[in-house]
């Protein structure tokens, strides 16, 4: 290279490490706004997420504060997974798990759709929620043990009680109730890093039925695959199957969900762990549309609620008590949850009655669900 | 000696300069690491690669190494490296022939095959990679008819859905002798090979025709000693039926491997087409016209006189192909193909080792590639024009 042009080229790489540097933090203590730099994965812009004083584990409140600031929740969901998370060709955002996204929003900002959406893949969810790239990941994840504890995040209420299934040809399978047996030497369509493609292995090995892998990135390329006979068998959780089986193939009828329960997929909003006042907050008002759903509160009827006599539908709707200020939020976020998105059950029929999925475990708890929120008190 | 100010001295600037860069990089990259160690200690997370022992405890589809749930992390990342690096060598073996042949399509004065060879490389350089693979994937070989009405091609070899069945030889137990045989008998040919041009060069004519015999000697004698000693043939011809489900026996291209492999060899071998062209037009037709008016036969002035020549303008692009191909293997993961970024994707989301899982990521496609360019580099030091 000529010698003009390397010095020129030095200088500019010097002068753009020293801005850099500059504007950033040295890596333990606190200082200014942190910028994140991983050179492969992300660049992700966290603004002001560790103000001045607060020694970095365990200081809480950050988060919070970020969200209020900024004006509007980011929340990572699912973008093609019609029932849950789907975003249509105009661009509106739909389904279970985005509605929750409109719950934080309402109680945060008495606006459901302060909130911006962003369309994850199995694969970057959890790095997103790491990174602080999304405040609350929303989007169908199941809560384990390794989740929890390897991967730094917190869990909140189970949103949906969930387990593995597995959907076949009803010209392999005749009989739902007959177990793997029927699907010996089979091919399973499945998507990579889910619980699924783990639960997969461990059954089939249990039962010691042989079978052939085949993994898809994506959940719709899954499903296709199986629907153009690549595969004999597609498994995923039962919401999905039910959900994706009616919306991508082209005859659900000619399928068949087996009677085999394969796992347990309790299914919940993720934040970052170490901010207990953000995760209460994502998790309260989870509660609250549980707890709303149980007094028998509705988006339509939850006015008529606020001259309501019963201390426990004032001290929920905020009419008394501080215990919305606690959480750093306002006295009535439940209200605004339930006035703009709905209770819990409101949400549920809305997004997945359409499929035909039945309350079943997701049921309130009075109907022999699972469905509980500890006490608003 | 006159010592001149040591910041008049070029070179001492030079390398100050360069003392420099490296010290400024090196900062930087360090602060890259310990911001993120430190981020990550925040929430409680450390980098490190205790997990790689650990159980994957996840399936593979295809593997060439034996492979189950119960292995390590370690080995399911192996299993995806040689997934990669299979796909690679079929990859660059066939798309070097397709690029090849359409680059002399390209030149060749039959229109039809000319216009043939324009119109594919035209259609296929200017669609992106990941569309045709799926369109390869979801629109050819998922519509191929199921096992039961496979379409059968004379071989037998059958067309499915559920991939691509063709005979093969399966090893007996005469492989490892025979083995042996083989080694010897293509080691004698290379020996003949370096003694004849060892003796073309001392006596500057070229060597009789019928000398080429020699070849034949040792492997004749190989055939014969294996005929004689052993019971069984090396390889027993597997053919594929139908049992069950699926057909068993013979070799089957998985449809995520056949897809994939279709579509890197042709979309690379378009751009090897013109590679190739290019190289072809680069030597002047004088040369030709030169070379034929001196006796030379076609196959003579290709061989002698237009290769040697167009190589060295071939062999450097050719290099960047094939390692685009190889890296472009990593679209695998759109088809379900089990190549190492698609398992290294299912690691670190079931570790959450992003970082450490990306660091092998880059190291095992950077050596990949490297290796590749070294062996291209060697071959074209050979070919490249001599300068005396």
């Amino acid at each position: 290279m000529n010698r003009k042009l390397f010095a020129l080229f030095s200088l500019l790489v010097i002068v753009s490490v020293a801005l850099a540097a500059c504007g950033a933090p040295p890596p333990s203590g606190g200082g200014a706004p942190v910028t994140v730099k991983e050179t492969v994965i992300v660049t992700v812009e966290v603004p002001g997420e560790a103000p001045t004083a607060a020694p970095p584990p365990a200081a809480g409140g950050e988060r919070l504060k970020t969200v209020l600031d900024r004006g509007k929740v980011i929340c990572g969901v699912h973008g093609s997974f019609q029932g849950f998370g789907f975003v249509d060709s105009a661009g509106a955002w739909s389904g279970f798990d985005v509605e929750f996204c409109r719950a934080w929003a309402a109680a945060l900002f008495n606006d459901a759709n302060a909130v911006e959406f962003r369309g994850l893949s199995a694969q970057a969810r959890f790095t997103a929620v790491q990174t602080g790239e999304v405040d609350v990941l929303s989007r169908n994840s199941t809560w384990t043990w390794t989740r929890d504890a390897e991967l730094g995040l917190t869990f909140g209420p189970v949103t949906f009680y969930d387990g593995q299934a597995i959907m076949a040809k009803k010209e392999i399978v005749t009989d739902a109730a007959g177990g793997l047996k029927a699907l010996e030497g089979a091919q399973v369509c499945v998507q990579s890093g889910t619980t699924t493609e783990l639960n997969l292995a461990d059954q089939f090995r249990a039962a010691g039925v042989s079978y052939e892998p085949v993994v898809f990135e994506d959940q719709t390329a899954a499903f296709q695959a199986y629907d153009e006979g690549r595969c004999d068998a597609i498994t995923s959780d039962r919401s999905q199957l039910a959900t994706q089986g009616q919306a991508v193939l082209k005859n659900f009828a000619d399928h068949v969900i087996l009677d085999v329960v394969m796992s347990k997929e309790p299914l919940g909003p993720a934040v970052a762990q170490g901010d207990d006042k953000w995760a209460d907050a994502v998790h309260w008002v989870v509660y609250g549309m549980i707890q709303a759903e149980e007094l028998g509160i509705t988006s339509a009827n939850v006015d008529s609620f606020l001259t309501s006599e019963d201390p426990v539908v004032r001290r929920l709707l905020g009419v008394e008590g501080e215990l919305g200020a606690k959480l750093g939020l306002s006295n009535d976020f439940i209200y605004r949850v339930i006035k703009l998105v709905g209770n819990y059950g409101e949400v549920y029929e809305r997004n997945l009655g359409p499929f035909n999925l039945a309350r079943g475990q997701n049921d309130l708890w009075t109907n022999g669900g699972l469905m509980y929120a500890p006490p608003f008190r | 000696m006159n010592i001149k100010a040591f910041w008049r001295d070029l070179r001492f600037l030079q390398i100050l300069a360069q003392a420099i860069f490296a010290i400024i990089f090196a900062l930087f990259a360090l602060y890259l690491y310990s911001n993120v160690v430190a981020n990550l200690a925040k929430q409680g997370l450390t980098v490190g690669y205790g997990f790689m022992d650990n159980p994957a405890s996840f399936d593979i589809g295809e593997s060439y190494i034996p492979f189950e749930a119960s292995d390590t992390y370690q080995r399911a990342l192996l299993v995806g490296l040689v997934n990669t690096l299979v796909i690679s060598v079929v990859g660059i073996f066939l798309t070097t022939v397709v690029g090849v042949v359409a680059g002399v399509a390209r030149l060749s004065s039959n229109w039809l095959v000319n216009k043939l060879a324009a119109a594919y490389v035209g259609v296929i350089r200017n669609t992106p990679l990941i569309i045709q693979l799926m369109f390869w994937y979801f629109g050819v070989i998922l519509q191929l008819p199921s096992v039961k009405k496979a379409i059968a091609l004379p071989g037998p070899a059958y067309l499915t859905n559920r991939g691509i069945y063709m005979p093969w030889g399966e090893a007996t137990s005469t492989f490892a002798a025979w083995r042996i045989y083989v080694i010897i008998a293509l080691f004698s040919i290379v020996l003949i090979a370096f003694l004849f041009r060892a003796l073309e060069r001392r006596s500057s004519l070229p060597t009789p025709l019928w000398w080429n015999l020699a070849y034949l000697l040792v492997p004749a004698l190989m055939i014969w000693l294996g005929a004689a000693l052993q019971p069984e043939s090396p390889l027993k011809q597997t053919i594929p039926t139908l049992t069950g489900l699926n057909f068993k026996g013979g070799l089957r291209l998985t449809p995520e491997f056949a897809a994939l492999l279709f579509g890197l060899v042709l979309y690379t071998g378009a751009f090897i087409a013109e590679i190739v062209r290019a190289g072809i037009q680069s030597v002047s037709k004088g040369q030709t016209e030169a070379a034929r008016s001196l006796g030379l036969t076609t196959g003579q002035t290709l061989r002698l006189i237009i290769l040697p020549q167009a190589l060295r303008v071939i062999i450097p692009p050719l290099t960047s192909q094939y390692l685009n191909l190889a890296k472009n293997s990593s679209l695998a993961i759109a088809i379900g193909y089990p190549d190492l970024f698609s398992i290294a994707g299912t690691v670190f989301n079931q570790t959450g080792a992003a970082i450490e899982i990306i660091m092998v990521m880059m190291l095992s496609y950077l050596s990949m590639s490297l290796i590749t360019s070294i062996l291209m580099n060697i071959y074209n030091n050979r070919v490249k024009l001599v300068e005396r």
